[in-house]
C-alpha cells in the first residue's frame, strides 16, 4: 500500500472533517436553509427539527438530555461562556475560583480577564506526571469558591484528570464544576451524570466535525446551573447565547458526535490506541534518551508527547517535515517560551524545547505509523550526530556543570 | 513558518558538520548559547600560523536557522584570516539567509560562534608564547 505525504500526525490540533459529516451538513446550505428560530412556517420547522436532533446526538455522546446543550462557535466561547457567566451570576455567592496551571489558554485567559474585574483565583500546581493531587484541590477551597475549571485531558500531554473525583468534590461543596472536555470526547467515555459536571466544553473540530462550531453543556438538574451570556441579543439558547443558530454547523457537530461514540462503543478508539503503542515501543527500542511527557496510564489513546532529549523540536519538525506534529519548543512558539504546560509538570526547559506532539486519529493507518518510526528514528539520528551536546554526553561529560551563558 | 531557500539548502545539507581536535593548538573552539534557551551552536576553526582559517566545523543543537545559520558560517569564514572573519557581523548572515525577524538571534549566535572560537585560539596562542 502506498503512502500519501505529508502524514498527519497532529490530531489534537484539528482533525479533518468526516466525508460522512459534509455530506450531512451539504443539504442545510441549501435546500434547508431555514432559521431555526422562524417559528410560523415550514423553512424554520425544518432548521429547528435538524437542530433538535443534532442535540440529541451531542447529548448522547456525554449522557445528557437535548435541553442541556448550548451551541456556541468552538470551544474557546464555551470555556469564556462557562468560566466569566458563572462567575458574573454567581458574583454575590463569592468570588473566588480554582483552576490548573496547564489548563488550556482559553480558559487561563478567561480568567486572567476576571482577575482584573477582582476575582481571586488559585491555580493549581500538577504533579510531575500531570496529575492533579485531589488534597491539594481540597485544601484550595474556601468558603468563597464559587467555580471549579479543570480540563479533563490535556491537549499537549493527554493526561486524563480523575474529574469524577473532582466532581464528588466539588459537589460536596455546592461549587460549581466546569470541565473542558475538548479533547476527551470521542476519545474516552464522558457521562456528565456520572462525573457530576455542571458545566461541559466541546469542540466539534477535535472530533472530525467543522470548524467553528462548540457547544457547553449546562446541567438542568436541581440545583439548575445559571449563567450570566457574555453575547446579548434575540435570546437563543435559552438565553444564555443569542445569535442566528448555524443550522448546518450544528447538524455537522450532532453526525460527529454520532461518529465519534460509534468509535467508543464499537472499539475503533482501541485500534487508534494500538498504534500510538507501536509508535512509542517502535521510537524505544530505535533511540535511546527519549522522555515520556505526562501520564501513561492516564492519557487519552491517541495521544503521544515525547522529548528527544539533544535535538531542538523546531529543528526536528523541519527534518520530519513528511510528518505534520507538534512541538512544546520555543521556537515553535509566538512567545518564544516553552511550554506552559511541559514547565508545569517540572520539565526542565532543555528538554521542553526538544518535545514533540503526536496526535494520532480515526485515519491514521498501520503503514502511517511504520513509515513515522523509520523517519522519526533517521531524522533524530542525523541530528544528534549534529548536536554537540549529543557529542558532549556520549563523551561523559556533565552538561549541566558547564556554565552557559543565557541568551 | 517560511523559510528561504538558501537557509533550507543550508539545513538540509549542512556544510561542514563535525568536530575538530580540541587540544590541537592550532584549532580554537567556540561554545555558545544554552540548552535551556533551546540553542547551543559549537564552531571550531583551524588556524595556521599565518592567522589563516583553514578549515571549520560546527555542531548545533537548535531550530533550523540556528543550524543554517551555523553552517553558512563554516563556508563563510574558511579562507579568511582571523582578522576578517571576525569583522562577519550577524545582519550579513540575517541577509544571506533571509532569516526571519523571529530567528534574529540564531545569527547572533553565530557570529558569537566565530568571535568565542578566535578567542579560544588566540587564548591558546599566547598560551603558547608565554
Amino acid at each position: 500500500m502506498s503512502i500519501k505525504l505529508p502524514i498527519y500526525l497532529d490530531n489534537q490540533a484539528t482533525t479533518p472533517t468526516d466525508p460522512r459529516v459534509v455530506q450531512a451538513m451539504l443539504p442545510y446550505l441549501t435546500d434547508v436553509f431555514g432559521n431555526a428560530g422562524s417559528r410560523n412556517h415550514s423553512f424554520g420547522w425544518a432548521a429547528s427539527e435538524a437542530v433538535t436532533i443534532a442535540r440529541e446526538e451531542l447529548g448522547a455522546l456525554i449522557g445528557a438530555s437535548a435541553k442541556e446543550i448550548i451551541w456556541t462557535s468552538g470551544a474557546t466561547e464555551s470555556n469564556n461562556l462557562a468560566i466569566k457567566g458563572a462567575a458574573h451570576y454567581y458574583a454575590r455567592k463569592g468570588k473566588h475560583i480554582i483552576t490548573v496551571q496547564t489548563e488550556h489558554k482559553a480558559v487561563l485567559d478567561s480568567c486572567h480577564a476576571l482577575e482584573r474585574e477582582g476575582f481571586e483565583f488559585t491555580y493549581l500546581p500538577v504533579q510531575a506526571d500531570g496529575l492533579l493531587d485531589l488534597d491539594v484541590l481540597k485544601a484550595a477551597i474556601r468558603d468563597d469558591t464559587i467555580l471549579v475549571s479543570v480540563m479533563m485531558a490535556n491537549n499537549e500531554i493527554g493526561v486524563i484528570q480523575p474529574i469524577a473525583e473532582i466532581g464528588a468534590i466539588c459537589q460536596q461543596h455546592g461549587i460549581i464544576f466546569h470541565c473542558d472536555a475538548v479533547q476527551a470526547c470521542g476519545k474516552i467515555p464522558v457521562d456528565v451524570k456520572a462525573l457530576k459536571v455542571d458545566l461541559l466544553s466541546m469542540s466539534a473540530h477535535k472530533m472530525y466535525g467543522p470548524k467553528g462550531i462548540g457547544a457547553l453543556y449546562v446541567r438542568r438538574g436541581r440545583p439548575r446551573v445559571r449563567l450570566q451570556p457574555i453575547i446579548d441579543g434575540g435570546g437563543q439558547e435559552r438565553g444564555m447565547r443569542s445569535g442566528t443558530l448555524p443550522v448546518h454547523q450544528i447538524v455537522g457537530m450532532g453526525k460527529a458526535a454520532v461518529y465519534a461514540k460509534e468509535d467508543l462503543d464499537t472499539g475503533k478508539i482501541l485500534e487508534v490506541k494500538r498504534l500510538r503503542d507501536k509508535l512509542w515501543a517502535g521510537l524505544q527500542e530505535n533511540l535511546d534518551e527519549l522522555y515520556l511527557n505526562g501520564s501513561w496510564e492516564h492519557r487519552l489513546p491517541n495521544n503521544l508527547n515525547v522529548s528527544f532529549a539533544f535535538v531542538e523540536g523546531e529543528g526536528m519538525m523541519m527534518a520530519i517535515k513528511d510528518i505534520a506534529v507538534s512541538s512544546g519548543s520555543a521556537c515553535t512558539s509566538a512567545s518564544l517560551e516553552p511550554s506552559y504546560v511541559l514547565r508545569a509538570l517540572g520539565v526542565e526547559a532543555e528538554l521542553a524545547h526538544t518535545s514533540i506532539r503526536f496526535g494520532l486519529g480515526r485515519f491514521t493507518t498501520e503503514e502511517e505509523i511504520d513509515y513515522a518510526i523509520d523517519l522519526v528514528t533517521e531524522k533524530v539520528r542525523w541530528l544528534r550526530d549534529m548536536s554537540p551536546l549529543y557529542e558532549m554526553v556520549k563523551d561523559g561529560i556533565d552538561i549541566k556543570s558547564i556554565q552557559w551563558a543565557a541568551h | 513558518m517560511a523559510y528561504s531557500d538558501t537557509l533550507l539548502n543550508h539545513y538540509e545539507n549542512p556544510q561542514n558538520v563535525g568536530s575538530l581536535d580540541k587540544a590541537d593548538p592550532q584549532v580554537g573552539t567556540g561554545l555558545v548559547g544554552a540548552p535551556a534557551c533551546g540553542d547551543v551552536m559549537k564552531l571550531q576553526l583551524k588556524i595556521d600560523d599565518d592567522g589563516v582559517i583553514l578549515d571549520a566545523k560546527f555542531k548545533t543543537f537548535g531550530c533550523g536557522s540556528a543550524i543554517a545559520s551555523s553552517s553558512l558560517v563554516t563556508t563563510m569564514v574558511k579562507g579568511k584570516s582571523i582578522d576578517e572573519a571576525a569583522k562577519i557581523k550577524n545582519a550579513d548572515i540575517a541577509a544571506e539567509l533571509s532569516l526571519p525577524p523571529v530567528k534574529i538571534h540564531c545569527s547572533v549566535l553565530a557570529e558569537d560562534a566565530i568571535k568565542a572560537a578566535i578567542a579560544d585560539y588566540r587564548k591558546k596562542k599566547s598560551g603558547q608564547d608565554i
